[in-house]
């Protein structure tokens, strides 16, 4: 059973901005956003063929700036955020930006990349999500499984929640939250939870990690210190509402119960430099992803603290089939934490990983020089997550 | 001649009364003759013939088929007549000294002949005389027995006599005694001498009995058991007072046994007693528990006495005293539980082998008592509390040892500023190591006592074999050792986060200390432990390879973390430094910014602090002339400078990527965080990859304006003049802030670079 090979492809630019469009449950499509400040920058809409192999891609111009963050709406494929910087006037400023991808994007995926970079297509703005009162805009999360209507901006210290009205068209800030302390405070990186109705989301800032009510805006819990140094992103289990991860500058991938949050559940510490990205995949939760700066790409099988903890549950009327395979199952081990396999196709520092909305075992990294890497999990692994 | 011949070999072991003055000049040539004599009859050394090829030459004169005929032919033959001559003179010499050498054996031989004769006739006399001498003796004895068999006979009848006087004598002097009995026994009764009227009556008692139809007798049977019957009273009196001491009472006892008292009831009545007394004996030991080594002796003494008058009720007796022992030995181990000073050991082995020794009487007086095997649980357990104790008492001092170490760190930090406390470290690092060594050494002299040649104890199974390997092998010196490097992993994880609770340079010392532990120590104390001991290893114990590996595992873990924490320090200041400043609207740069002064600064002062420590290690090899490095280092940034200048023209925007991957493809890939070896260099070059690497990521978080450019390219040139000399490999070095410039011109939204000579000039102004 070989496993297949990674299928690589580069950008002209640097980039940093990497997301699955989450809207899309057929095709495998990543959006990858670039950062250059001398040329129009662009977001390559990444489709991957499973079957061939192949991949076709699409460049689409983002005129406003270089692209620090994307988000692709739940709900709309073709709706899409990016946190951009501006520099006017020698001033750099962060901006954030609903935007909509041109519909007729399909036609143009077969056609040979040569033609596609000769007349690239600009992104249609819906609306800013602007407002100059509360500073530089560091990430926008969609609503997860919502209706595409609400979208949460990290500002500074701000938490904004909008409300976008009229098909996109028209945001409103409908509540805020605001990180109080001493000196600079600022919003790293967030997520919103799938759990409990939508109504929490997390926000990294330095080296805490903070959750917010949603309906009160205020703060429900805080791991102060939750890594030595600054918590670079967070991800929430899909599965077991109270588990969440984060990765930070420490090298270190922490699994935290919110219920408890004096002390990690588990640690990881396999990296060799900052881990800038933490993905559970989305419904084999023990199938964690980090990306770091030390080049690398680690996928990890965290069994011990997933919602399938003994592997794939076994049903009673297939227990009582007959002694031999109680039996079977008996003697199989149970599967221990540890690292499926460490991806080194990168040659620069790896700051986003993501898996995909429609393969749950694919997923695609980029690192800064450009290079977008999609990989599979390994076939043994899979099957034997599956039997 | 041929005869003499033949004796001739005889002479040598002949020679018992010697010739000794001839002998030692002769025996040479003597041998050589006799060696010429054997020759020609043959004979060979190892006795009979031994047929050489050579020995039937016919012309060799001295072998056995001699045949002169043939010999003389052949002279004549072959020589000449001068030869011939010689030849003659000098037979005629060898022939002339054969014949004296023969003369001188038949001289010698017929002496000895005549002198052996000589003896013969001399003991042939002496033996004669000896017989007569022997006769004579026969007929006196013979006289003698005839003489004592006649005395013997007329002394017959007297002796008989006498016989049957004395007899009357003995029956005599007991009639007396016993008429005096009473009398006697009225005495003793009065000077309460119960033991002496005990032992007379009971000699008189029997004779009384068996002649007790004689009035005469009968009378004195009656007052003897009038008198005995109130002596008995008396003594029963006594018993049930019970006030005497314990010695009066087990004597009360015995005499009460001896008057035919019934044994049951005595032993009822005795052992409540005993158990009264012990029991208030035990409660004043309860109230103030004092040394027990006094209390145990006096324990003990009852547990004697109990058993000698008691000897018919074993199952009673048994049940008795292993009622009071346990009671006793609950007592005893609260006692050795109080002793918690790990002080002096040798006043409680001391203590252990008294109660120890008692007990072992108890053992021989009652083979079958559960007690003797009880006490030595007690000693046992007593035993492997020290142990723990000790272990605790080893951990304490190792961490307060540590707490010393630190405060000599921070104390001289306050009074000499800057890095002269750095100095200190190589001797902290041998004071540290040598007093825990102290310590251990002095620990395991005084668990030593325990095994020593003179206590009882000392020979029992368990502390021959499990005490020496189990007990304080493993679980003192082992796990000492464990502890040691665990305490040291916990300082990595503890303080792993945040990194400010720990001192780095106790880090650095402890990663040292390990470190020598696992080259030299570990050993050390072992083979120490096992020599001691004599360790015999019936259970499996803890290899040294296994602990060895376990302190080197330490050592990397706190030299790593060293590295980290280090690293993070400077880190820290560069993060701050970049990310607080306004990149897009600077000044022009004139200087270097204070901060990598700083980081250079601080660079330095580890690489001091770690060479204390470390040996150097070894670098790659550097370019002879470090001017000319720089210069290469100038050329080789111009050309970057250049490449990143070119790049950006709008023309060519992939050949950036291209060129940055192909230089990528030729570095190899560096390790950030990654395990260092043990050695300066290989420490620094963690340290300056960890704060390099941190610029890096920074700057590309940032955007900068033609001037942030520029002040970097100035900052890392610094750097670059400064940090090459700490790390194995400078181009690891160059390769970083080559990638700390280009990434920066990446984000510069004007990217002019500085003039190579204007950098210099900045950087070397200082």
């Amino acid at each position: 059973m070989e496993d297949d090979a990674p299928v690589i492809y580069g950008l002209e630019f640097q980039a940093r901005a990497l997301t699955a469009q989450t809207a899309e449950t057929d095709a495998i499509r990543f959006l990858v956003g670039t950062q250059s400040l001398k040329f129009e920058n662009q977001i390559h809409v990444i489709e991957f063929d499973d079957e061939n192999n192949i991949i076709n891609k699409n460049v689409l111009l983002h005129q406003a700036g270089e692209i620090w963050h994307i988000g692709a709406s739940p709900a709309d494929k073709a709706v899409l955020t990016t946190c951009y910087n501006k520099t006017s006037d020698s001033r750099v400023v962060s901006c954030a930006a609903v935007w909509r991808m041109p519909c007729d994007l399909e036609t143009e995926s077969h056609e040979s990349p040569d033609d596609s970079a000769h007349n690239p297509q600009a992104l249609e703005l819906l609306c800013h999500l602007d407002d100059s009162t509360y500073g530089n805009a560091a990430c926008v999360l969609w609503e997860p499984m919502g209706d595409g209507k609400r979208v949460i901006s990290l500002a500074d210290n701000h938490a904004l929640l909008w409300d976008l009205q009229e098909s996109f068209t028209q945001a409103k800030v409908s509540s805020t939250a605001t990180l109080e302390g001493k000196g600079q405070l600022k919003f790293t990186s967030g997520k919103w939870s799938p759990h409990h109705n939508s109504s929490q989301f997390a926000t990294a800032n330095e080296t805490a990690i903070r959750a917010w009510d949603l309906r009160t805006m205020s703060q429900i819990y805080c791991i102060e210190n939750a890594h030595g140094q600054l918590v670079r992103d967070l991800d929430f289990n899909p599965n077991r509402q109270y588990y969440l991860a984060s990765c930070g500058d420490d090298c270190k991938v922490k699994f935290w119960d919110v219920r408890n949050v004096q002390e990690p559940v588990k640690t990881l510490e396999d990296h060799s430099h900052w881990v800038w990205s933490v993905r559970y995949n989305h419904s084999h939760d023990q199938l964690v992803l980090t990306a770091s700066s030390d080049s690398r790409l680690i996928l990890s099988n965290m069994v011990s603290i997933s919602s399938e903890p003994f592997g794939h549950l076994v049903d009673d009327d297939e227990l009582s089939e007959g002694e031999d395979n109680h039996q079977e199952e008996k003697n199989k081990e149970p599967l221990k934490d540890s690292v499926v396999s460490t991806y080194e196709e990168h040659e620069d520092s790896v700051y986003a990983a993501e898996w995909s909305s429609a393969d749950p075992w694919l997923f695609a990294s980029l690192s800064y020089d450009g290079r977008l890497v999609i990989n599979r999990v390994p076939r043994a692994l899979k099957y034997r997550i599956l039997l | 001649l041929i005869l003499i011949r033949r004796i001739a070999p005889s002479p040598v072991p002949m020679d018992v009364e010697g010739d000794d003055s001839a002998l030692p000049e002769d025996s040479g040539r003597r041998r050589k003759v006799h060696g010429m004599l054997k020759l020609y009859y043959g004979l060979n050394e190892e006795g009979k013939s031994n047929e050489q090829p050579q020995a039937l030459d016919p012309c060799d004169i001295n072998g056995p088929h001699f045949d002169p005929e043939i010999y003389m032919n052949k002279l004549r033959r072959e020589c000449t007549l001068a030869e011939l001559m010689d030849q003659e003179t000098c037979m005629v010499k060898q022939i002339r000294s054969l014949d004296s050498d023969m003369q001188t054996l038949v001289y010698e031989n017929y002496n000895k002949f005549i002198s052996a004769t000589d003896t013969i006739r001399k003991m042939k006399n002496d033996f004669k005389k000896m017989e007569d001498e022997m006769d004579c003796l026969s007929a006196n004895m013979e006289a003698i027995t005839d003489f004592s068999a006649r005395i013997s006979g007329t002394l017959q009848d007297q002796h008989t006599q006498i016989t049957k006087l004395s007899g009357v004598h003995t029956l005599l002097r007991k009639l007396q005694f016993l008429f005096e009995l009473p009398a006697r026994l009225n005495k003793c009764l009065e000077l309460q001498a119960y033991s002496q009227a005990v032992s007379s009556h009971r000699r008189a008692r029997c004779v009384l009995q068996q002649y007790s139809h004689l009035p005469s007798f009968r009378g004195i049977q009656d007052d003897c058991h009038a008198i005995m019957d109130k002596l008995a009273q008396e003594l029963r009196q006594k018993f049930r007072d019970g006030g005497t001491s314990a010695k009066d009472l087990s004597e009360c006892v015995e005499l009460l046994l001896q008057l035919d008292e019934p044994a049951e009831e005595l032993c009822d009545k005795f052992l409540s007693h005993a158990r009264s007394r012990l029991e208030s004996d035990l409660q004043g030991l309860e109230a103030e528990i004092r040394p027990h080594s006094s209390s145990s002796r006096r324990e003990s003494s009852f547990h004697r006495s109990s058993l000698t008058a008691a000897a018919a009720s074993d199952e009673l007796l048994h049940a008795f005293v292993d009622d009071l022992a346990a009671c006793y030995f609950s007592l005893v181990e609260r006692r050795i539980q109080e002793e918690k000073s790990v002080g002096d050991n040798s006043l409680l082995v001391r203590a252990l082998d008294r109660f120890h020794r008692r007990l072992q009487a108890v053992a021989k007086l009652l083979p079958g008592s559960s007690v003797p095997h009880h006490g030595t649980e007690i000693v046992i357990r007593a035993a492997t509390e020290r142990v723990k104790q000790y272990l605790s008492a080893l951990q304490s001092f190792y961490m307060d040892s540590l707490t010393d170490v630190r405060q000599a760190l921070a104390t001289p930090r306050l009074s000499v500023a800057g890095g002269a406390s750095h100095l200190g470290g190589a001797e902290l690092l041998s004071s540290l190591s040598a007093s825990i060594l102290n310590q251990i050494k002095s620990v395991l002299a005084s668990v030593h006592l325990f095994t020593a040649k003179d206590i009882t104890f000392s020979n029992k199974p368990y502390f021959k074999g499990e005490f020496c390997s189990q007990g304080v092998r493993e679980s003192l010196v082992v796990s000492f050792i464990k502890f040691i490097c665990q305490s040291s992993r916990q300082f990595c994880e503890s303080a792993g986060d945040k990194g400010g609770s720990t001192p780095p340079i106790l880090l650095l010392l402890l990663s040292r200390l390990c470190l020598d532990y696992e080259t030299s120590t570990i050993s050390y104390i072992l083979t120490l432990t096992d020599e001691q001991f004599l360790v015999q290893h019936h259970t499996p114990v803890t290899p040294v390879t296994a602990l060895c590996a376990e302190a080197r595992e330490a050592a990397q873990k706190l030299l790593n973390h060293y590295v980290k924490v280090q690293g993070l320090i400077i880190s820290q200041m560069l993060r701050k430094s970049v990310e607080t400043r306004d990149w897009v609207n600077t000044i022009e740069p004139r200087n270097v910014r204070a901060v990598m002064k700083r980081v250079v600064e601080d660079a330095t002062s580890i690489d001091v602090q770690v060479g204390l420590l470390y040996e150097e290690g070894v670098r790659k090899a550097h370019s002879s002339d470090s001017s000319k490095r720089t210069f290469s280092v100038y050329s080789s940034s111009r050309q970057q400078a250049a490449r990143y200048a070119a790049s950006y023209t709008p023309s060519a925007p992939l050949d950036t990527n291209l060129l940055s991957n192909i230089h990528k493809l030729f570095s190899e890939r560096i390790d950030i965080f990654s395990s260092v070896e043990f050695n300066k260099v290989s420490v620094m070059t963690g340290i300056i990859k960890i704060s390099l690497k941190t610029f890096l990521e920074c700057v590309r978080l940032r955007t900068f304006g033609r001037y942030g450019l520029q002040q970097i390219q100035v900052d890392c040139h610094y750097l670059q003049m400064y940090l090459w000399r700490f790390v194995s490999d400078e181009n690891l070095v160059h390769f970083l802030l080559d990638e700390i410039v280009g990434s920066s011109a990446h984000r510069c939204l004007d990217p002019a670079p500085m003039e190579q000579s204007v950098i210099e000039v900045i950087c070397e102004r200082g």
